[in-house]
């Protein structure tokens, strides 16, 4: 076998391209692909002949649709902001490594081989008007009355602090870890008190990581789809937007709308992304200038 | 002082995660292991027959056996395709390099119903949808971008000098790779490995969109069976819900026997080399 | 396996981007000599090793080995050995498995393995180190391996990118002695890289001094010291005190004397400065004399400013009557703001193009 002269760019290429071609073609063939389908498929409604927006008229001119968008914007932020607050706060506690710590994150880790399903029927049961929640509070008289945590929002937003909190919490820690403590002890030596160390050189470090977990958790509780159904009301206060699109095509059959719907979520996720980015440039802006130069 | 109340609030917030975990837990646990259970602190007869309930009447052997085939076959897959495209990512710079990197990550960002749907049509006009085959082909569409970005940063760390030191005392490509490389990226192989197995047997909505009556696993088939609700008795349910967590869990501590439980998540690029 | 080579002939260019790291950058030596590669940080003294060794593409330009032209061939198939700068040993394999990987690669027998690894590490004199793992090992220690790893194969060119940036002062120069005797023992040719002048000099037959990727000077340990070329090789190689002059007359065998901040310096040159030219006059600290009744030319009056003790002699910073600044390394007790005269002996002055000229192999 001849092999072309080192100084050739083509040798290497075709060794990357052997290497990277089979998962881009991967990629290419099963995503790209039905998600371009996809939205031909939205674009040529069931009941009409040739390319029409009537899916996405229909879509936003429907109450009982377009509402959709808000009540899973309604679910996906508010987690997202508490999830990724509550996981900063614990991982930043603990980046010097605390009693226990090998214990602790082994049992938040522990949480991800629940299952969604485990966790609905356990939040059902136990947070459930007669559950141990209940019957302790009441018992001790904490509760006059029961309180209504499932079958509504509450019960959603349970469900999903519980599945995202150990990712996220874990994702964080690895990072925080990872920031050179002889950064955080100069600044302190440099006279800087606990809360400045945090705000002024700690968080401007994190940002990056911050950003990548509000991202990333923000994905998972926009795409929420069987915690709405089992522990929410599917047919009204936590119907999400995936609902919609998953009862249009399996339900009423209609690909074409389910399409269009689907796509419209995609879209208003990746919005979100978008100005989870803009925060992100901002801070870090805020930051370098607070920082001074670096 | 200060920091004394704080590392307290740290500790009481953990405890109280862990109690709400405990509550929730331990509820489907004695649930599943009740006679009949309503309104009373616990149940007033126990019996083990739901788990031999859940297992004669929801076909678990096989469903579970279809599950670990299913997360098996996704993880070999997932490694092969993307083991080469994670090395050339991490060690060749290239033009269009940083639009590759999003390609490779859309499938991660993209809520899965929105490319499910089509894909799940696509497939099942091609005949794939429904099968074994269809899930584990839908299942490694966000897999093979997860191994990616989870092998980038373990062949960053091998140092470039240990490949050309190896192809100077006489290594061909094929010898670095099976001398140097491989054996190098074991931690990274079993990390992704793991992380790719717990996210398949956990997935729910693309698996949920393709299969079919022969090719459920087993979220999927306890989703069903709640849905079901009212037919199958709760503690049936709860019965195969623990089954699940069973095998997770097992699979889970075994994993972490060989990984640290801030690895078991998708990694950030750390902040300062 | 070959003997080493006899010549080596190569001119390379080298651009990452649009930044070029190696421009022209030619040589042509002889075999079964030391060479070493002097420059800066960032100069591109590794990008060119690596070229030579294979492992990055030139953007232009040939190697020729004996006669022979091998830029077309991969890194393995060169028979050169390279000792990389943090070593390279691989983490997962004990230090017998590291030395014997080219020998296993290349199915020699197993006898013979062992019994090849046995005789380099009693080379590199760490015999009974077989079952050690490479974090096992301490940087002198990590640093031998290397070089026995490269030299069990023979290699017929040996490469060592900064092998001794990572050690101590004291083995430094230890190690330096290593090397540089295993190259003598074995008849080898090797390349050496290395930002450190006095290992350079102290190791090298043929010196090649570069600057920007661009070959500064190539000559003898003794050439470079005693004639840099140029500013910047008299710079790197501890000529401390530069005076820009012109050039007032040429005398015979390379005599000048030039004229500058109203001083007027004689010494010596090999380059062919006419009258009237610019020119830089250059001596190194110890050569400047300092006493209180000197005379004769050169002879200049200052003042003393710093004094710092170096232990057998001081270094001192005087300001010159005439304005410039002089660095002087003398054994002589002075004190800051003594008034001192110092001697630049005519024979230890040397006369430079001005900076930026004299580039030329
Ligand atoms: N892969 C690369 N891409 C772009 N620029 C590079 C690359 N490798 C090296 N360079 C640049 O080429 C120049 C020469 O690098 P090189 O590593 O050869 O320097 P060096 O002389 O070995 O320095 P040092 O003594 O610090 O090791 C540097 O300016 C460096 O920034
Ligand atoms: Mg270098």
């Amino acid at each position: 076998m001849r092999r072309a002269r080192v100084g050739e760019r083509s040798e290497l290429d075709a060794m990357a391209m052997v290497c990277v071609l089979p998962s881009l073609l991967y990629v290419l063939v099963m995503f790209v692909y039905p998600f371009l389908y996809g939205i031909y498929m939205s674009l040529r409604p069931a009941k009409l002949l040739g390319f029409s927006l009537a899916n996405y008229i229909v879509f936003f001119t429907d109450e009982w649709q377009y509402r959709t968008v808000w009540i899973t914007f309604g679910i996906a932020v508010p987690n997202t902001i508490v999830v990724v607050s509550f996981a900063l706060l614990l991982a930043y506690g603990m980046r010097r490594g605390i009693w226990l710590e090998r214990t602790i994150t082994t049992i938040l880790v522990l949480p991800i081989s629940l299952g969604v399903i485990l966790l609905a029927e356990g939040i059902l049961g136990f947070y459930g008007a007669r559950g141990w929640f209940h019957q302790i509070l009441l018992g001790l008289g904490v509760l006059k009355e029961p309180l209504v945590l499932t079958h509504n929002y509450i019960g959603v937003m349970l469900s999903l602090f519980m599945q995202q909190f150990p990712f996220c919490f874990l994702m964080l820690l690895g990072y925080v870890s990872g920031i050179d403590p002889s950064i955080e002890n100069s600044a302190r030596t440099l006279g800087a008190g606990p809360w400045t160390v945090f705000y002024k050189v700690m968080l401007p470090l994190m940002a990056p990581g911050i950003a990548i977990a509000f991202a990333l958790v923000f994905v998972m509780s926009f795409g929420v789809f069987p915690s709405a159904i089992l522990l929410g009301q599917p047919a009204g206060a936590t119907r999400t937007i995936a609902i919609a699109a998953y009862q249009q095509a399996f339900e009423f059959y209609d690909m074409s709308y389910a399409s269009a719907i689907a796509v419209v979520m995609g879209l208003f996720q990746l919005a979100g992304l978008l100005v989870i980015i803009l925060l992100r440039r901002r801070m870090v802006m805020a930051a370098t200038m607070g920082v001074g130069k670096r | 002082m200060r920091g004394r109340l704080w590392g307290l609030a740290l500790y009481m917030f953990v405890l109280g995660f862990i109690l709400n975990l405990l509550g929730i837990v331990s509820h489907v646990l004695v649930s599943s292991l009740a006679k009949r259970w309503f309104g009373t602190p616990l149940p007033t007869a126990f019996t083990t027959e739901w788990f031999a309930y859940a297992w004669s009447n929801f076909d678990l052997g096989r469903v579970l056996g279809v599950t670990i085939f299913i997360a098996l076959a996704v993880v070999v897959l997932a490694l092969i395709l993307g083991f080469p495209a994670a090395y050339i990512l991490a060690r060749r710079n290239f033009r269009g390099k940083p639009l590759l990197l999003l390609l490779y990550f859309l499938p991660l960002l993209i809520p899965q119903m929105t490319y499910g749907i089509p894909l799940a049509t696509t497939m099942y006009r091609y005949a794939i949808g429904g099968t074994v085959a269809g899930v584990i082909l839908a299942n490694l569409v966000p897999m093979v971008p997860l191994a990616v970005f989870i092998l980038m940063p373990f062949f960053e760390q091998i140092s470039m000098n240990l490949e050309w030191g190896a192809a100077m005392m006489g290594a061909n490509r094929f010898q670095v790779f099976r001398r140097i490389l491989l054996p190098l990226t074991v931690p990274g192989l079993l990390t992704a490995g793991v992380l790719i197995l717990v996210n398949t047997v956990s997935n729910f909505e693309l698996t949920f969109l393709v299969s079919g009556a022969g090719s459920q696993t087993l979220v999927v088939a306890l989703f069903y069976n709640v849905f079901a609700g009212g037919v199958r008795p709760v503690y049936s349910v709860d019965a195969m819900a623990v089954m699940y967590m069973t095998t997770v869990m097992l699979l889970l501590l075994l994993a972490l026997r060989f990984v640290r439980p801030t690895q078991m998540v998708f990694r950030l690029d750390q902040p300062q080399r | 396996m070959k003997d080493t080579i006899e010549s080596l002939r190569f001119r390379i260019t080298k651009r990452f981007g649009t930044k070029t790291v190696l421009k022209d950058f030619g040589l042509e030596v002889r075999g079964r000599q030391f060479i070493t590669f002097l420059g800066p940080s960032g100069c591109g003294k590794s990008t060119a090793l690596n070229i030579l060794a294979g492992l990055i593409p030139a953007t232009d330009g040939d190697v020729w080995i004996d006669g022979e032209r091998i830029d077309h061939l991969p890194p393995e198939k060169r028979g050169f050995g390279m000792v990389f700068q943090n070593y390279a040993l691989f983490p997962h394999m004990t230090v017998y498995s590291n030395i014997a990987f080219g020998l296993q690669l290349q199915r020699r027998p197993a006898a013979e393995i062992r019994e090849r690894v046995g005789q380099m590490l009693d080379l590199v004199q760490l015999p009974g180190f077989e079952e050690r793992y490479p974090s096992q090992l301490s940087g002198g220690q990590q640093q031998r391996i290397a070089i026995a790893r490269a030299l069990v194969l023979h290699p017929r060119l040996l490469l060592l990118d900064e092998p001794l940036s990572n050690l101590d002062a004291k083995l430094r120069i230890e190690m330096r002695a290593e090397i540089k005797r295993l190259h003598t023992n074995l008849g080898l040719t090797s390349i050496y890289v290395t930002h450190d002048q006095t290992e350079a000099l102290s190791l090298s037959d043929w010196v090649v001094v570069m600057r920007d990727g661009i070959l500064m000077q190539a000559g003898t340990a003794q050439e470079i010291h005693d004639q840099p070329r140029n500013v910047f090789v008299a710079d790197f190689m501890g000529f401390r005190n530069f005076f820009p002059v012109q050039v007032a007359s040429v005398g015979p065998e390379g005599v000048v004397e030039g004229t500058g901040n109203g001083m007027r310096i004689r010494g010596r040159t090999r380059h062919a400065l006419g009258p009237g030219a610019a020119a830089v006059a250059a001596i190194r600290p110890d050569d400047v004399q300092v006493g209180e009744h000197l005379g004769g030319p050169n002879a200049f009056h200052g003042k003393v400013d710093i004094v710092e003790y170096l232990g057998r002699e001081n270094e001192v910073i005087l300001t010159l009557e005439a304005g410039p600044r002089l660095w002087v390394h003398t054994p002589e007790r002075v004190v800051p703001g003594e008034s001192v005269m110092v001697v630049f002996p005519p024979e230890k002055v040397i006369f430079l193009p001005p900076d930026g000229e004299g580039v030329s192999a």
